[in-house]
């Protein structure tokens, strides 16, 4: 492995990417079509708006719910959503006495396929570091007060795990179906560090 | 392929929640870089992790907290890292062709470079 010093002598990191775009390019490892559609699929369409539709199914249909905390992958794919970082997705699922939170404490793992990719905060060292250390006080910070009789898992990514919160289904929504529920549920409350709240 | 979601709305996931998938153009190259290499098949995700916790786990022991986390710069230096361990492309040859991409005439710079 180099690890080069003085990187503030190097070229810009603009120009590093495209450099190593045009080597890898010229050496047919890899096509810019291919990686154009690759850039674009998770500018535009692989987001959080993946992971609702999980959470909406499992809060409206028992059977799915099983499966879905069983086997979160397969019943994922169930739905259509599948591919890099979704390979072994576990749900957990919050009530009102457990509260899981997600974090990757080494870098930035995350459930690309029914999340996208990671917000700032998430990647952020700060975040990292203390969600572990101090679970409550980071919550409440970020907006989430809970009761001290709610106990807090934090759930730590390692190279093979991908979490996912199924939150609690907030009451007073008990008459909305299915596509009524999916806008009310965050990129926030799938990562465990905000409720969904009713409309 | 796929077919492009609302752009507005509770069908724009990326942005829904306040905030751009990528900063800046070359960040998104990067991400596509590495993501097109591991589905090709030129090294394992783990291989790849392990050289970005590797670059976060420097830039933290450096004192870089404090500053703006580079997190796609450590990304491309991870990246950077796994091919030059693998042989495929070297430091020397991407900072060789990138001063060489610096040295082109403004109206032949058909990406913009903001810095």
């Amino acid at each position: 492995m180099t690890t080069t010093g003085g990187s503030d002598e190097s070229p810009s990191v603009a120009l590093r990417t495209e450099a190593l775009e045009q080597l890898l390019t010229e050496r047919g490892l890899i096509d810019p079509n291919v990686m154009d559609a690759i850039i674009t699929r998770y500018e535009t369409s692989v987001g959080p708006l993946n992971g609702a539709e999980v959470v909406a199914r499992a809060w409206t249909d028992p059977d799915y719910r099983r499966r879905l905390l069983a086997d979160g992958t397969a019943a994922i794919k169930e739905l259509g959503f599948s591919g890099p970082q979704g390979e072994h997705i576990v749900v957990v699922e919050n009530t009102p006495t457990l509260h899981n939170v997600v974090v990757c404490t080494l870098c930035s793992c995350y459930p690309w396929p029914v999340l996208g990719l990671p917000p700032s905060w998430y990647k952020d060292p700060a975040y990292r570091a203390r969600v572990v250390r101090e679970p409550r006080t980071v919550l409440a910070e970020m907006g989430l007060t809970l009761d001290d009789d709610v106990q807090i898992v934090v759930r730590d990514s390692t190279s093979e795990v991908r979490w996912l919160v199924l939150p609690e289904r907030p009451s007073g929504t008990e008459h909305l179906t299915e596509a009524e529920l999916v806008p009310l549920i965050t990129r926030d409350a799938m990562v465990g560090v905000a409720r969904v709240a009713a409309p | 392929m796929s077919t492009p979601l609302d752009i507005e709305g509770p069908a724009a996931p990326p942005r829904s929640n306040g905030e751009l998938v990528f900063a800046e153009p070359w960040e998104s190259r990067a991400f596509g870089l590495a993501v097109t290499l591991h589905e090709a098949g030129s090294f394992t995700w783990p291989e790849f992790r392990t050289a970005l916790i590797a670059r976060i786990t420097a830039w933290t022991a450096s004192g870089g907290p404090g500053g703006p986390y580079p997190y796609y710069r450590l990304w491309l230096g991870a990246l950077e890292d796994v091919l030059a361990g693998l042989g495929v492309v070297s430091t020397d040859e991407v900072i060789t062709r990138a001063r060489a991409l610096a040295q082109r005439a403004p109206g032949h710079d058909h990406r913009d470079h903001a810095h």
